[in-house]
């Protein structure tokens, strides 16, 4: 991905198996950000191909990409303050299924509903559910966002930095979310939290300059000089 | 001469920092290191009163000064170094200088002399001195980032990530402005990710993880065990 | 239809004459926006008062010159106050804020000036009378005297700026504001006062105005959508820009006077900001971001 003169990401290949828990880590500057902007058709990249389920995607505005089975949480939390829990839940989940009827009342659809709880209950909110969104913590708000990614049903989800400015408990209760919601789905997720990363995660990519460093499992990378070598800048 | 204690800053809802104490002496070099996202830049920038600590108290020589306007603070003897150097690009080498020696206080022969030595320092900027600050290349905003902030003659330097993206060989220069700093006896707090540099720069280092201080110990027992470092900074 | 080339010369100058009235104007606003985001609906308002306090001077002391000179200061002073008390706490707000503060003093700038003055128009008489030939016209000395001046003041604000110990302060903090503090430049300050110099560089031209066209309470809207249309054609916060925008736009009005009539002759105005809106919406006169 070049902007202007500046090759953010080079040349990056990954693939990405179904059903596992990818995580992209690299120190400041290393195109994670670029890169999963790329993917979830936030950038459309200079050059290659995003494949998703044999298709290429590369290049789609973000709302194709979700048809396509794509889901994206932002680090800047992108709910909808003003409305419930239940209603920013419940919105996602309609954009799934019946997505162009406007001539009946939106509570007349009680499998949306359901959908929305189950998402709710997935995401450990049920019980907030009448609250407005505004009013939850940061930590639950956060976990609003992976909601509404999940509500639209995807593929692939990805998580941007889905723990930053959490406290340690509230991390750990993410970690747990993340687990959990894992089983049905395969997740790539950006992060700078190592014991999140080395927590979760089934493999690692690790970028640095732009390009990919390493690759592996969580001991592998743990294990890899060079990858201690560009974080300790030893 | 500047305390942090037990030091809450938000942005927005998102919780930075959970209780952030650090102590800087006068003359000291400080090491701050922790990963990306723990919240060492939002430390200085809660020093320099770029954001509001929401509880906790930041103090420098004495007095108190959580929630005071920046220009203030530069004032009283806090200059700051950002990470992403922020020269400012249409002015030229020379004005950007300015920017910190237009003061009141300072005389003709008094801004004289600060010129010539920050030239005779950083001779790069000298022969630069009409060019605009965003021709310059990486290495030499750094510098003159560094050197716009000796302009206020200040007691200490708040210096975020002065390494990132520069050159192996421009690293042992920015050692060298840090060790010349040291000796002129300003304080320098100093946020990197470059373990090395920071272990022998600072007499002191803190090792933040997750908006809070894990750990802190003088840079000489950092060196001898490594341990430590690995297990707050590695993988 | 052939146009006399006499008469497309005398539009060039009339084009140039406008389009230097109209500078003054704009650059106050674009150094406004460029240095604190503030869009002033109440720009061309301030150019209404400016005119009103210049022709009571003039009534009172039969100066022009102190007029012009008393004008801007006053002007300047309110603006200062103005942007102290109303805007300053509205710093880091959602911009739409700014907007309508400023369009809410619009407001009641008009509707002060109905109040003190009464409805009726003021007249400023021009220092210099006397014409010149142009051609088959006889052309006012004062025209060209507006032009002369309003260049002289602009220049004195890009010296001021380039050159003056207190514009590199100005420039710093247009540039890059929360570094600028950082570097113990007082920017609330600097902030006040940016906005007192265009608030007294419009009063000027409220005053220059004068005797070309009255001073009424209405002028102000006039003025502010110009001076709009101009900063958006020349780049927002782009001084050099708007002040060839300035020129163009007038000259594009003044030809086009030449075929229809000059109340129509505005569309091309408007036709040229939805031309730069939708191709260079960062201004027509601003290098391409490379």
């Amino acid at each position: 991905m070049r902007f202007g003169g500046l090759t953010a990401v080079n040349n990056v290949s990954l693939s990405v198996a179904r059903g596992e828990i990818r995580a992209i880590i690299g120190p400041n500057g290393a195109g994670k950000s670029t890169f999963f902007n790329c993917l979830t058709g936030v950038l459309r990249p200079t050059s290659g191909h995003i494949f998703l389920n044999d298709e290429d995607v590369a290049g789609l505005p973000p709302n194709q990409i979700s048809h396509k089975g794509l889901a994206r949480s932002y680090q800047i939390t992108n709910i909808l303050p003003g409305a419930t829990v239940l209603e920013n839940v419940r919105v996602a989940v309609q954009s799934r299924h019946h997505a162009w009827n406007m001539l009946r009342h939106r509570y007349a659809f009680p499998e949306l509903m359901d959908r929305a709880r189950a998402v709710l209950d997935a995401v450990g909110l049920r019980s907030d559910e009448d609250e407005l969104a505004a009013n939850l913590s940061h930590g639950a708000q956060r976990n609003l966002e992976i909601g509404i990614a999940l509500a639209t049903e995807p593929e692939l989800l990805c998580l941007d930095e889905p723990t930053a400015g959490m406290s340690v408990t509230e991390t750990l209760a993410t970690v747990e979310l993340v687990r959990r919601i894992a089983k049905n789905l395969t997740i790539v997720i950006v992060e700078h939290d190592m014991e999140v990363v080395m927590g979760l995660a089934n493999s690692i990519t690790v970028l640095h300059y732009g390009e990919v460093l390493a690759e592996g499992t969580p001991a592998q990378i743990q294990a890899n000089p060079r990858v201690q070598e560009v974080y300790l800048k030893t | 001469m500047l305390t942090l204690d037990g030091v809450h800053t938000y942005y927005g809802k998102s919780h930075i920092l959970h209780g952030v104490s650090i102590e800087v002496k006068a003359g000291e070099v400080v090491g701050l290191l922790g990963r990306n996202g723990v919240g060492k830049t939002t430390t200085l920038k809660t020093v320099m009163g770029l954001v509001r600590p929401a509880q906790g108290a930041v103090t420098f020589e004495g007095r108190s000064i959580g929630g005071m306007a920046p220009h203030h603070l530069a004032h009283l003897g806090i200059a700051w170094v950002p990470e992403e150097r922020r020269i400012f690009r249409l002015l030229t080498v020379m004005e950007n200088l300015r920017t910190g020696l237009d003061r009141a206080g300072v005389t003709e022969a008094k801004r004289k002399t600060m010129l010539d030595k920050i030239y005779a320092s950083f001779p790069v900027l000298a022969e630069r001195q009409n060019q605009a600050g965003g021709t310059l290349s990486g290495g030499e905003q750094q510098m003159l980032a560094i050197a716009r902030a000796m302009m206020l003659e200040p007691k200490i330097i708040l210096l975020d990530e002065p390494t990132e993206g520069l050159m192996p060989r421009m690293v042992g220069q920015i050692s060298e402005i840090i060790r010349v700093l040291h000796r002129e006896g300003v304080a320098i707090l100093l946020v990197e990710q470059n373990v090395p540099l920071t272990l022998e720069a600072s007499s002191r280092v803190y090792i933040m993880e997750k908006g809070v201080v894990r750990h802190h110990a003088p840079a000489a027992d950092l060196r001898a065990n490594h341990a430590v470092i690995h297990q707050y900074l590695g993988i | 239809m052939a146009i006399p080339l006499e008469q497309i010369l005398i539009q060039t100058i009339n084009g140039i004459v406008n389009g230097m009235i109209l500078a003054l104007v704009a650059s106050g606003l674009t150094l406004i926006f460029g240095i604190m985001d503030v869009v002033n609906f109440a720009h061309g308002d301030l150019v209404m008062l400016g005119g009103f306090v210049g022709a009571i001077t003039i009534a009172a002391t039969g100066n022009f010159w102190l007029a012009l000179l008393v004008a801007a200061v006053v002007i300047a002073v309110f603006g200062a106050v103005l942007q102290a008390t109303t805007l300053r706490p509205l710093i880091g707000r959602d911009p739409l804020t700014t907007i309508l503060a400023t369009f809410g003093i619009s407001l009641v700038l008009q509707k002060y000036a109905i109040w003190q003055w009464g409805p009726s128009a003021r007249r400023i008489q021009e220092p210099i009378t006397g014409n010149f030939s142009l051609f088959y016209l006889q052309y006012p000395w004062y025209r060209l005297l507006t032009a002369v001046l309003a260049a002289a003041i602009i220049g004195a604000l890009y010296l001021f700026l380039r050159y003056g110990k207190y514009g590199i302060w100005i420039r710093a903090t247009t540039q890059d504001r929360v570094m600028a503090q950082a570097m113990g430049i007082p920017v609330p300050l600097v902030h006040t006062t940016v906005f007192a110099i265009g608030a007294g560089m419009a009063a000027a031209s409220g005053v220059l105005f004068g005797p070309l066209g009255g001073v009424t309470q209405n002028i102000g809207l006039d003025f502010t959508l110009r001076a709009f249309i101009v900063v958006v054609v020349g780049g927002m916060g782009n001084l050099g820009g708007s002040i060839l925008a300035s020129i163009f736009i007038s000259l594009l009005e003044a030809y086009a006077a030449l075929i229809v009539s000059p109340a129509q002759a505005v569309i091309v105005s408007f036709i040229a900001l939805i031309l730069t809106l939708l191709f260079r919406p960062t201004g027509l006169f601003v290098p391409t971001p490379k």
